[in-house]
């Protein structure tokens, strides 16, 4: 048994105060455009799904770094950049099957979700408990069940618009 | 400088040239920022008695210090211009996501000069800013719009406003609607965008917010929050919406029906916030950083999509939109005397997808049914039956408005201007100009009041006596008391306008978080009493403009229907509005003249003497 984040996009209303609080963690400001965790609003779907790192056990963004440059905490299981040793290649957020490796606005340099060294930020901040820091079996074992509610979906709102 | 960027945003379409100013900190300090900076602007650049549709008319959109920060609710951005509606000072507030990406890309301010010679956007990246060519959005709805600006930047996350067909043609309640849904909705201020060319404004940005002392700022903005996650009247709000305030107002017989000519609505709980919740609503929506979650959004399934179809739908009429909140919900049901929620729903979403304000357009429409159903208006006149209750009506003529076809050209001008054109300005329910919202003042006394004064004509969000006035030993129907509390609130309301938090954190938060917050964020010590001044100073200012603009104590007043004739039933039944006796008092006890005009004691106090 590990702790890891476990996301509930039901209960998700959109407000991005998970942004808010990882990029106050990551850089001492409130800047979104720096956050390790993004929420994707699709509107007309009703429907708000935050995403972010859910540290992979082979951990392809690991694999993809020519430099060595993704380490694993030895604490959490975290995946995380050195930022010292990144060259901004960009290669992690190719091999990120979940695009969850992404490039910081001013140094180009890739960036991901670090946990904040055990204790997340975002987890925290949720006003909907939508994100809760807990222990779970597995690697995000709420992912699955929830990409099979959205490819439902996807697919009922293509047979509405056939 | 900390909590603020300090910067504005200069933009002039004309000339198509832009550049970044500094704000003089001594207006950040006295006005803390939004809607009283703006406003501060307005006061040394704009001529008051200009044309509000002339290239010469200025469009502001301001921030607050709190906007795009984890304070619950810090999402709001305000629109100050001289509204097209009403020639007074308009400052409309709108929530979403666009007002902090404008924070996020470095500024507190954006500041729209001359008219663009063709329609165009602005598209602003933080130190990048563009006027790109728009004539491929001109004509489109605001759905169309933004998915449409989304595609052409090639940019999934950039914030966008806009308008709609309504403001491009010149609606007198047209919107700027942002995030789709959300509305900076009275006075008119799309008709503003519209006349300057201006189709849209994209917004995205890398900059981080600073606050003064982090700690400090978490610990003042986890109080607040802790003080909304425990309220019941927020708890409230998450679950029913503003809609839920039907029950209240109805139960008061003050929820204005059939154009104020009764107190009380049959078929309200069509239209409640329970009515929403279990029928249509799919999930709660929150703007940047709420805390509260009150949007709705609704979906019509099956046989209720394919009801009252018209002709240049919204996409999104088999999917979901946002909304009714409860202003909408009242102005497209219960005063055109529409019980049938569906109608209402698809109503509502024409009027965000097409740009246009749901309180005036259907208050307007009940102005015209009136006229209909005593035949002043016919069929020849109206195109098809303007009778109240018919939802046929109300969906045709939404449209109509928005893109001024057939009778919806007069309905366009707003209830005073039609009202006046067919010779009856007596139906028309409103102050200054601007239709009045969904409170009567005979139910609750200090709306009268309330209505009266707002510097941007009608509006329930400047005073919400409602709230007192249903309290256990309050008397809603005495006018004792109430021209003071009016006072006073509208001074808190406005302080609230321009810190950046949204006013309903008011419901379970005390005002002093949000002071807190400020002091916190920007590392200067203000006080609740300091916050509060703020108001009242920006309240002043905004009074002197429009006297400047030519209005006067005669502008101060209410329609002859809410001042002589009383609801015949009901719980409101036999109640006009005093506000022969309010007036005077609330003149008093604002340090103005007997003619409503600041008395220069009372600048001198505020800081704005020689203004």
């Amino acid at each position: 048994m590990t702790k890891a984040l476990m996301i509930v996009p039901n209960r998700c209303t959109g407000c991005m105060q998970c942004e808010l609080a990882c990029s106050f963690v990551q850089t001492g400001t409130f800047a979104p455009a720096y956050s390790m965790i993004r929420v994707h609003i699709f509107d007309e779907e009703a429907s708000y799904a935050p995403y972010t790192c859910v540290q992979c056990q082979e951990a392809w963004c690991m694999t993809a770094c020519p430099v060595n440059a993704i380490a694993v905490d030895g604490q959490t299981g975290a995946k995380i950049v050195l930022e010292q040793v990144c060259v901004g290649c960009h290669l992690c957020s190719i091999a990120c099957p979940f695009g969850t490796v992404f490039t910081l606005p001013q140094s180009g340099k890739a960036a991901k979700c670090n946990l904040c060294g055990g204790q997340p930020a975002c987890a925290v901040a949720c006003p909907t408990v939508a994100i809760e820091w807990k222990e779970v079996d597995g690697v995000a074992p709420w992912f699955e069940p929830w990409g099979q509610a959205i490819s439902q979906r996807h697919r009922e709102a293509v047979a509405a618009m056939a | 400088m900390y909590g603020w960027h300090g910067k504005l945003l200069r933009i002039n379409l004309t000339t198509g040239t832009w550049r970044v100013e500094d704000i003089p900190e001594p207006w950040l300090r006295q006005y803390i920022g939004g809607r009283g900076v703006a406003d501060r602007y307005l006061w040394e650049e704009l001529d008051p008695k200009v044309d509000p549709v002339s290239p010469a008319n200025k469009l502001i959109f301001a921030t607050g210090p709190l906007t795009g920060t984890p304070a619950p609710c810090g999402a709001r951005y305000m629109v100050v211009t001289k509204g097209y509606l009403t020639g007074a000072i308009t400052t409309s507030n709108s929530g979403g996501h666009w007002g902090p990406a404008l924070r996020f890309a470095g500024y507190d301010l954006l500041l729209l000069e001359g008219r663009a010679p063709q329609p165009v956007y602005v598209f602003i990246d933080d130190d990048h800013v563009e006027i790109r060519d728009a004539q491929a959005f001109w004509g489109k709805t605001v759905s169309e719009t933004e998915d449409g600006i989304r595609n052409e930047l090639g940019l999934p996350n950039v914030r966008i406003a806009c308008i709609g067909p309504a403001g491009e043609r010149l609606v007198r309640f047209a919107c700027i609607m942002n995030d789709k849904h959300r509305a900076a909705g009275r006075s008119g201020v799309g008709a503003v965008m519209g006349s300057k060319n201006l189709k849209a404004i994209a917004v995205r940005g890398t900059r981080g917010i600073r606050v003064a002392d982090p700690h400090g700022f978490m610990r003042a903005v986890w109080k607040f929050r802790q003080h909304l996650a425990e309220s019941p009247a927020r708890q409230g709000m998450t679950e029913l919406g503003t809609a839920a305030t039907i029950d209240l107002t109805q139960a008061f017989g003050g929820l204005p029906t059939r154009n104020f000519q009764q107190g009380q609505f049959e078929y309200y709980e069509n239209l409640n916030g329970n009515s929403i919740k279990e029928k249509r609503m799919v999930a709660n929506k929150a703007c940047f950083a709420c805390t509260i979650a009150c949007g709705r959004v609704t979906r019509l399934p099956g046989e209720a999509a394919d009801k009252y179809l018209v002709n240049t739908h919204p996409r999104n009429w088999r999917y979901a939109g946002e909304g009714p909140e409860y202003e909408a919900a009242w102005a497209l049901g219960a005063d055109t005397g529409v019980g049938d929620l569906d109608a209402v729903i698809k109503a509502n979403w024409l009027c965000n997808d097409l740009g246009m304000d749901p309180i005036s357009m259907g208050a307007t429409l009940a102005a015209a049914m009136e006229l209909y159903e005593r035949g002043v208006l016919n069929d020849s006149i109206t195109g098809i039956p303007l009778r109240f209750g018919s939802a046929e009506a109300l969906i045709r003529m939404v449209e109509a408005t928005a893109y001024r076809e057939g009778f919806g050209h007069e309905l366009a001008e707003g209830a005073k201007r039609m009202s006046e054109k067919f010779g009856h300005p007596e139906v028309f329910m409103g102050v200054k100009g601007q239709e009045f919202p969904a409170y009567d003042p005979r139910g609750f006394q200090g709306m009268g009041v309330a209505y009266a004064t707002c510097n941007r004509g009608a509006c329930h969000l400047r005073a919400w006596t409602p709230g007192l006035e249903s309290q256990p030993g309050i008397d809603p129907h005495t006018p004792h008391g109430k021209a003071e509390w009016v006072a006073e609130e509208q001074n808190r309301t406005t302080a609230h306008d321009n810190s950046g938090i949204c006013l309903f954190t008011a419901i379970g938060a005390p005002l002093s978080d949000i002071a807190e917050c400020i002091a916190a964020a920007t590392g200067i010590a203000f006080t609740y009493d300091d916050f509060v001044r703020a108001g009242e100073r920006t309240w002043n200012l905004e009074r002197l403009w429009n006297l400047r603009a030519g209005f006067t104590d005669k502008d101060d007043t209410l329609p002859e229907r809410l001042l002589k004739v009383p609801h015949t039933s009901g719980p409101s039944k036999g109640v006009v509005v005093h506000l022969d006796e309010m007036l005077p008092v609330y003149y008093r006890v604002r340090g103005w003249d007997e003619h409503g005009v600041p008395r220069p004691e009372k600048l001198l106090e505020l800081g704005l003497a020689g203004l």
